[in-house]
């Protein structure tokens, strides 16, 4: 069974009709990226200005970590269902506000870390230049933050790709569409393809953004190894 | 002549009631899981971490790979595992088990390196063998790191265990899922709170745990 288990999915791989069509992997992939977009955009529009003015507030700071531990106990598929049995209804919906909600927390850690760890004579140089605080913010302290701030962006991104299949399960569309009804109809070919792609979807975007995240990196900040000291190390998994 | 909806309240105790058997099921179904893959997990990592540990370039190797193999989602490693080893628990676990590892091995290895290297001089200025000083000196020294990992990992697990539900084993998701079809918000809502109560128990389990086995660490701080 194992055998022929990779080779159905390598021919359905090889069909050209698994990858056109309304349902192919095309068009599941674009559908998948859009939502994924759909949801780093959300989150960001919420966690980015909450995390400046909670790092100006110098207060509250603590809870923002407590509740970005907490949601970690939260399964992401539970807040999908609970989303999908309410007026947002099923579908796309759902996931898209559900991974939203799961992807603040990495922004709005890191922006709000980023921009505390802003030195603080650096600050009182820009208000002694005569910056208002605005001006400090915008022109000083965010593009000292950026690279730390990217980084919870491309967390954020990332783990946000790898819970859109679950739209999958409440009706929605998505990569994981294909493991779903595989599962469903019983073709383990389909099932192992759509797998693969789903991981490929992921690994891709992971290297894209790291490669993007180096790119817009003003170089003198980059010899400083940002990665592995900035990413939640337990982003919350789905 | 109108029909009023059938009530659908978030939460009520007569679905607890009467649906305790289906509750207690699933929710044993899902703790056992858990303890199964992170010890699974545990037992694993320690070896694994303790071999790579002093090769820094293994230790690079194992750290860029548990990085990138933690970005696939799990829907795609239930996915590419249940051709193999059916639909049923053994996928559910074996990629339970596979998340925890990487969570572990890296909270190892990390803790590990952590050791201050003066303390391990001093274990071998005291003549101590390498195996000895792993034991009795290395390995206490990294179980605050050690700990930390096996929370993370717990209630990651707790989480995940959901998903199981593509393969028709996912603890109290199973529940969720059930309640999500038949559109019962009740249903959904309890299992989602037992989930975060079991992920949370556990948790403080751990933390406590913790505190047990590195006294000196609670006398550092008082």
């Amino acid at each position: 069974m194992t055998g022929s288990v990779l080779e159905d999915a390598f021919v359905w791989l090889n069909d050209p009709l698994s990858w056109t069509g309304p349902r192919g992997v095309l068009a599941l992939a674009r559908e998948h990226l859009a939502m994924a977009a759909a949801a780093v955009a959300i989150a960001a529009a919420v966690s980015l200005p909450l995390g400046a003015v909670l790092a100006r507030a110098r207060r509250g700071g603590g809870a923002v970590v407590v509740v970005a531990n907490v949601t970690r106990a939260v399964p992401t598929f539970a807040l999908l269902l609970i989303f999908a049995t309410t007026a947002v209804g099923f579908g796309n919906r759902p996931t898209v506000i559900a991974a939203a909600v799961f992807a603040v927390p990495p922004i709005l850690t890191n922006t709000w870390t980023a921009l505390r760890s802003v030195d603080h004579g650096v600050r009182e140089a820009a208000a002694g230049m005569g910056m208002s605080r605005w001006r400090s913010l915008v022109g000083v302290e965010l593009p000292l933050a950026f690279p730390l701030i990217a980084a919870g962006l491309r967390t954020a991104a990332v783990q946000v790709v790898a819970t859109i299949p679950l739209a999958a399960l409440v009706g929605g569309g998505g990569l994981g569409v294909l493991v779903v009804t595989g599962l469903a109809t019983r073709r383990f070919g389909e099932v192992l393809a759509g797998g693969l792609l789903v991981a490929a979807l992921c690994l891709l975007t992971e290297a894209v953004l790291a490669a993007l995240q180096r790119a817009v990196t003003p170089r003198g900040l980059r010899p400083v190894r940002v990665r592995g000291a900035a990413q939640a190390p337990g982003a919350p998994r789905s | 002549m109108t029909t009023s909806p059938a009530p659908d309240p978030w939460l009520s105790w007569s679905y607890v009631q009467a649906n305790w058997g289906d509750l207690t099921t699933a929710l044993e179904q899902h703790v056992s899981l858990t303890v199964q893959a992170v010890a699974i997990a545990l037992a694993l990592a320690l070896p694994l971490a303790v071999l790579v540990h002093g090769h820094p370039r293994w230790t690079a190797v194992v750290l860029g790979v548990t990085g990138v193999m933690y970005t696939v989602p799990s829907l795609a490693l239930f996915a590419m595992l249940a051709p193999f080893t059916g639909i049923g628990r053994t996928t559910v676990l074996i990629g339970l088990v596979a998340y925890a590892l990487l969570v572990l091995v890296r909270n190892v290895v990390v803790g590990l390196q952590g050791v201050d290297p003066g303390v391990v001089d001093a274990a071998r200025g005291l003549g101590m063998g390498r195996v000895r000083t792993l034991l009795t000196v290395e390995l206490p020294n990294a179980l605050p790191a050690v700990v930390a990992g096996l929370r993370l990992a717990t209630v990651t697990t707790v989480a995940l265990v959901t998903i199981g539900v593509v393969v028709g084993f996912g603890g109290l998701g199973q529940l969720m899922f059930r309640g999500f079809q038949s559109g019962y918000r009740a249903e959904v809502v309890t299992a989602t709170l037992l989930t975060v109560l079991v992920a949370l128990v556990a948790d403080l389990v751990l933390l406590a745990l913790g505190r047990a086995l590195t006294p000196w660490q609670r006398a550092v701080r008082t």
